[in-house]
C-alpha cells in the first residue's frame, strides 16, 4: 500500500460517518439521520423484504431443528438469526452490514469444516462405523431378523407424514397403535376405522393402493420396532395390509452389552473397538462411531503397510510440487524472453497461442493427455512414435514423467504471461545504463533482471508450489494415482499425491475410512501452515496489511 | 507499439544483436521492426542476421506452439470424427462429420444436455455470489475502520492457504448431516454444492478487489456523501460500477474454478443427472466400458469451447488480475 492510499483512506473514514477522532454524540446522531435519509422507501423495502426471507428460512430451519431435538444446533441458528436482525436494523455496526453474508458461509464451510475434519480424525468414522451404538444395535438386530413362527398376523395400513413412512397397527385386542422406522408402536389417537380395522390417523395421509404398488420397496423395507426393547423384534409387511411378528437371531442384552447370538450361542462383547467382538476377534459390523485418541495418526505413521505408501506418497509430493513450479517457471521464463523483443513479427499470435493451454479447463486437459498417452491406441504411441508401446501411464516411473510432462503444458502458459508482465515493468534505463557502464546481455540477465523479475514473481511460486500440492485435477484425470500399489491396504497408487490420497481413502473402495482420511488431511494441513509461515516470514506480506 | 520518436536513441543504445538487443526492447514507446523505423537507409535482407536477431524466435515459437496446439488439435479432430474409438482418432482430420456431436447430445446414458446445464448454473450462481459477497467484504475492508478489522484481512489470507478439499471429508458428512434434515440443501443438490463454494467467497478473490477499491478515490465517496448519499448508494451505484473491471475479473476466475471443481463436487452430487461435467465427463472417460472417445470428444469441445472464448476475450484484464493479486 502506498501512502497516497492511506490518505484515500483516511478520507473515507471521515467520509463513511466513523471519523477515526471520536464523534460527538450529536454528529453520530446526524450522520446516522442523513444515512438513513439518503435511503430511498425501495431500498428499506428491499431490505426488509431480504431479511424476511431469512427469517422465514431461520424459523423453518428451526422448527425442523427442534422436532429432531437438535438443540445446540438450534440455538446456534437462532443467536444467529437474531444477530443478523440486529445488525440490519440497527443503524450502526456499518462494517457488519457488510462482512456477515460472507462471513457465515465463511464460518460454516471453510472454518467449520476445518475443525471439524480435525475431530473426524480422532474417531473410526467410515464404513461400519457410522452411527452411534443405538442405530448399531438396531441395525444388527433387524439385519438378523426372522418371521416368528405361527405369531398373529396383523392388519395394517401404510401412511405417510413428510415423505416418511409409518405403519398403522391394529391390535387383537382393537387397540390402535402406530410407528415407523426406529419409531417403536405406541397408541394411536384420532384413528379412521372402517369394519374395525384402522385405516388411517389424524394428521397422516393413507397411502392409495397405487402408491403401495409404487412405493412398494420402502414399505417392505420398513421394520417398525414392537417396544423399545430391542429383543422384542418388529413388524414388517410385505403387502401393505398385513403385517408379521420378526424377531431377530440376535439378543441384545443392555445390561451386560452384549449381543448373543441364538443359533449358535456365540457372546459378542463390546470391548471398546466401536463393534460387537467374540472372543475369537470375529466383528459383528456395523459398529458404531466413537473416538479413537491419535489411534489414527499412529497408524498411519507406524502400521508399516500404511507408513511405507505415507512416505513415498508425501516424497513424490513435495517432489511433483516442486518439479512442477520449476519447470513451468524455467520454461514460461525462458518464452518470455524469447517472445519479449520488439522487433519479432507475430508476437501476439503466440502470445494468443500460448494460453490456450491455460484457457481450457484442466480436467478436460487431462483426460484428453490420458486417452492420448494411452499404450496401445494412444495417439503418442501409435503415431508420434511409429507403433511404440511406451507405458506412459502404467509404469510406475513414466507415469510421474507423464504427471510432470502433462503439468508443465498445463503450467507453463501461466508462467509466461506473468514472467512477461514483469520482464515488461523493469525500466529500460536501468538495463540501458548496465550496458553503458559495459554489462553483457548474460550479466545483465542475471545480475539485474533476474533479481528485479523475482521480486515480483516469487510471491507466485509461493502460490503456485501451494496450488500444486494440492492438485488433484491432473493426478485423478491423468492417471488416476495409478499404478495401483498392490502391497498397500488401502487404494494407493504410485503417482497418488496426499490429497488424492486422502479422497481414494475416504470414498472409494468397499472400506471406506473417512477417519483415516481426515488424519491425512490434517497431515497435509500441517504441511500448508508450516510453507505458509515460511512463505509469510519471507514475504513480509502480513505485515504490509494496513 | 505505436511511438516511433524514441527509436533513433534506441538503436544506438542496442547495437550489439542478439540477447542485448532482446532483452533491451521492452518498453512500450520502442517498436515496429527496426529495418524501417528511423533508419533512411534500408539495408538488404540477409539471412543469418534476420536469424540471429528474431528468426531463432520463430523456431522456438514454432516449437512450443506444436506442443501447447497438439492436445487441442487431437481433441478437435477427434471430435469430428464419427468413428468413435480411441485408435480411431488417431489419424487427424482423416474424416470429418458431426456424428459424434449429435451422439453425445442424445445419447440416453449420458445426460449430456442436462451436465453442462449443471455446470453453468452452479458455476454462475457462484460466481455472481462470490463477487457480490467478497465485493461487501471488500468495501467494508477498503473505506471503513472498525475493530478486528486486520484481524479479518490476516484470517483471509491464511484462509485461502487451506483449500477447501482438504476438509472434503467433513464437507461430505456435514452436508449428509443437513440432507438428513433439510433435504432441499444437502447432500446431492445444487444449490448444496453452491453452498460449500460460497464458504470460499471471502478468499483471494475479497483480497482482489480489496486492492482494487483502495485505488478508487475516497473523494468520490466524499463528494456523494455531501450530496446526500449514504453507504449503500455509494456503494452499489458507484463503487461497483467504478470497478466493474475487476468484478468481471473475479467473477471470471471464480466461474473457471467451479468450472473445474471436481473434489467436492464429485462427493456431494450422486445422481447422475444433478451432476456438472467436471463429475459427468470424468466418471464417463474413466469407465472401462465406455468407447465412444469421439463423443467425449464432442462434449469436451462444448464444454471448453465457451470458456476459451471467455478467457480470450477478456484476456488483458485476467493476466492483470492474476499477477496483481497474488502480488499485493
Amino acid at each position: 500500500m502506498t501512502t497516497t492510499t492511506d490518505e484515500g483512506v483516511e478520507r473515507a473514514e471521515r467520509a463513511s460517518g466513523t471519523p477515526p477522532e471520536k464523534p460527538t454524540k450529536r454528529q453520530r446522531q446526524a450522520a446516522g439521520i442523513a444515512d438513513q435519509a439518503s435511503g430511498g422507501i425501495g431500498v428499506l423495502l428491499v431490505k426488509i423484504l431480504a431479511l424476511g426471507i431469512v427469517d422465514a428460512i431461520a424459523l423453518y430451519a428451526l422448527f425442523i431443528l427442534v422436532v429432531n431435538a437438535e438443540w445446540l444446533i438450534a440455538g446456534i441458528v437462532a443467536a444467529v438469526a437474531i444477530f443478523v436482525n440486529w445488525v440490519y436494523f440497527s443503524r450502526k455496526r456499518l462494517p457488519a452490514k457488510y462482512l456477515t453474508p460472507g462471513v457465515i458461509f465463511l464460518a460454516v464451510f471453510q472454518i467449520f469444516v476445518l475443525a471439524y475434519t480435525s475431530y473426524v480424525g480422532f474417531t473410526n468414522y467410515g464404513t461400519g462405523h457410522n452411527g452411534s451404538k443405538e442405530q448399531a444395535v438396531g441395525a444388527l438386530m433387524s439385519a438378523a431378523l426372522d418371521r416368528v413362527p405361527d405369531s398373529p398376523t396383523y392388519p395394517v395400513a401404510v401412511v405417510d407424514r413428510l415423505g416418511e413412512l409409518s405403519l398403522v397397527v391394529t391390535g387383537p385386542n382393537g387397540g390402535v397403535f402406530i410407528g415407523g422406522e426406529e419409531r417403536p408402536l405406541e397408541p394411536a389417537s384420532g384413528a379412521q376405522m372402517e369394519g374395525g380395522v384402522a385405516v388411517g390417523v389424524d394428521g397422516y395421509t393413507t397411502l392409495t393402493f397405487q402408491e403401495i404398488v409404487s412405493r412398494t420397496d420402502e414399505i417392505t423395507e420398513l421394520a417398525v420396532p414392537f417396544s423399545d426393547d430391542p429383543n422384542e423384534g418388529a413388524l414388517r409387511t410385505p403387502d401393505g395390509r398385513s403385517a408379521y411378528q420378526y424377531t431377530s437371531s440376535l439378543e441384545y442384552d443392555e445390561a451386560a452389552g452384549t449381543m448373543t447370538n441364538l443359533d449358535t450361542g456365540v457372546v459378542y462383547t463390546d470391548i471398546g473397538t466401536g463393534a460387537f467382538t467374540s472372543e475369537a476377534g470375529e466383528e459383528l459390523l456395523p459398529g458404531w462411531q466413537i473416538t479413537v485418541g491419535f489411534d489414527n495418526y499412529l497408524k498411519a505413521l507406524t502400521d508399516t503397510r500404511l507408513s511405507g505408501p505415507l512416505a513415498y506418497v508425501t516424497t513424490w509430493t513435495f517432489a511433483f510440487a516442486l518439479i512442477s513450479v520449476a519447470s513451468t517457471f524455467f520454461l514460461g521464463l525462458f518464452l518470455a524472453i524469447v517472445f519479449n523483443d520488439m522487433r519479432m513479427r507475430g508476437r501476439k499470435l503466440y502470445r494468443t497461442v500460448l494460453i490456450l493451454p491455460y484457457a481450457v479447463p484442466s480436467f478436460l486437459s487431462a483426460l484428453v493427455w490420458a486417452g492420448m498417452m494411452n499404450e496401445s491406441f494412444g495417439f503418442i504411441n501409435q503415431v508420434l512414435l511409429g507403433g511404440a508401446s511406451v507405458p506412459w501411464l502404467t509404469d510406475p516411473v513414466m507415469a510421474k514423467v507423464s504427471v510432470l510432462l502433462v503439468n508443465l503444458w498445463l503450467g507453463f502458459p501461466y508462467m509466461f504471461l506473468v514472467c512477461t508482465g514483469a520482464l515488461q515493468s523493469i525500466p529500460d534505463e536501468i538495463v540501458e545504463a548496465a550496458t553503458v557502464d559495459g554489462a553483457r546481455p548474460w550479466g545483465i540477465f542475471r545480475l539485474i533482471k533476474l533479481p528485479l523479475l523475482l521480486v515480483t514473481v516469487a510471491p507466485l511460486l509461493i502460490a503456485s508450489f501451494a496450488f500444486n500440492f494440492n492438485n488433484f485435477n491432473i493426478i485423478y484425470m491423468l492417471t488416476n494415482g495409478g499404478p495401483r500399489d498392490t502391497g498397500a491396504p488401502i487404494p494407493v497408487g504410485f503417482t497418488d499425491i496426499l490429497i488424492t490420497m486422502v479422497y481414494k481413502v475416504a470414498f472409494t473402495g468397499q472400506m471406506r475410512d473417512y477417519g483415516l482420511a481426515s488424519a491425512y488431511s490434517i497431515l497435509i494441513f500441517i504441511v500448508v501452515a508450516v510453507i505458509s509461515i515460511i512463505a509469510f516470514r519471507r514475504t513480509k506480506a502480513l505485515e504490509e496489511l494496513n | 507499439m505505436s511511438g516511433q520518436s524514441g527509436m533513433t536513441t534506441r538503436a544506438m543504445t542496442t547495437q550489439r544483436p542478439g540477447e542485448a538487443a532482446s532483452t533491451g526492447g521492452s518498453d512500450a514507446s520502442g517498436g515496429g521492426p527496426r529495418d524501417t523505423a528511423g533508419i533512411p537507409r534500408r539495408r538488404p535482407f540477409r539471412f543469418d542476421r534476420w536469424f540471429l536477431a528474431t528468426g531463432w524466435r520463430h523456431v522456438v515459437g514454432v516449437i512450443i506452439t506444436a506442443f501447447a496446439l497438439l492436445p487441442l488439435l487431437f481433441v478437435f479432430s477427434a471430435s469430428l470424427n464419427p468413428q468413435g474409438t480411441l485408435t480411431g482418432s488417431n489419424a487427424l482430420f482423416s474424416e470429418i462429420g458431426l456424428d459424434s456431436y449429435v451422439r453425445i447430445l442424445t445419447d440416453p446414458q449420458v445426460p449430456y444436455a442436462t451436465w453442462f446445464a449443471n455446470t453453468l448454473i452452479i458455476a454462475g450462481i457462484t460466481s455472481v455470489a462470490t463477487v457480490f459477497l467478497g465485493a461487501l467484504a471488500a468495501y467494508s475492508f477498503s473505506r471503513m475502520r472498525f475493530t478486528g478489522r486486520r484481524f479479518g484481512l490476516i484470517t483471509i489470507v491464511v484462509i485461502q492457504m487451506f483449500p477447501q478439499l482438504l476438509a472434503v471429508v467433513a464437507i461430505f458428512l456435514l452436508m449428509s448431516w443437513i440432507g438428513d434434515l433439510f433435504p432441499a440443501i444437502g447432500l446431492n443438490t445444487r444449490i448444496g454444492l453452491i453452498m460449500v463454494y460460497l464458504g470460499g467467497a471471502l478468499g483471494v478473490n475479497t483480497y482482489l478487489m480489496y486492492g482494487f477499491f483502495n485505488t478508487v478515490p475516497a473523494s468520490i465517496d466524499e463528494a456523494a456523501k455531501i450530496d446526500g448519499a449514504g453507504h449503500a448508494r455509494i456503494f452499489f451505484t458507484m463503487i461497483l460500477r467504478l470497478a466493474a473491471p475487476i468484478l468481471a475479473v473475479v467473477a471470471l476466475l471464480s466461474f473457471i474454478t467451479s468450472v473445474n471443481e471436481f473434489v467436492v463436487a464429485s462427493v456431494l452430487l450422486i445422481d447422475t443427472d444433478q451432476q456438472t461435467l467436471a463429475v459427468g465427463l470424468t466418471k464417463l472417460v474413466s469407465n472401462p466400458r465406455y468407447a465412444d472417445w469421439s463423443a467425449f470428444s464432442a462434449g469436451a469441445v462444448m464444454a471448453a469451447l465457451p470458456v476459451v472464448a471467455l478467457f480470450l476475450f477478456l484476456q488483458k484484464y485476467i493476466v492483470s488480475g492474476l499477477t496483481a493479486g497474488s502480488v499485493k
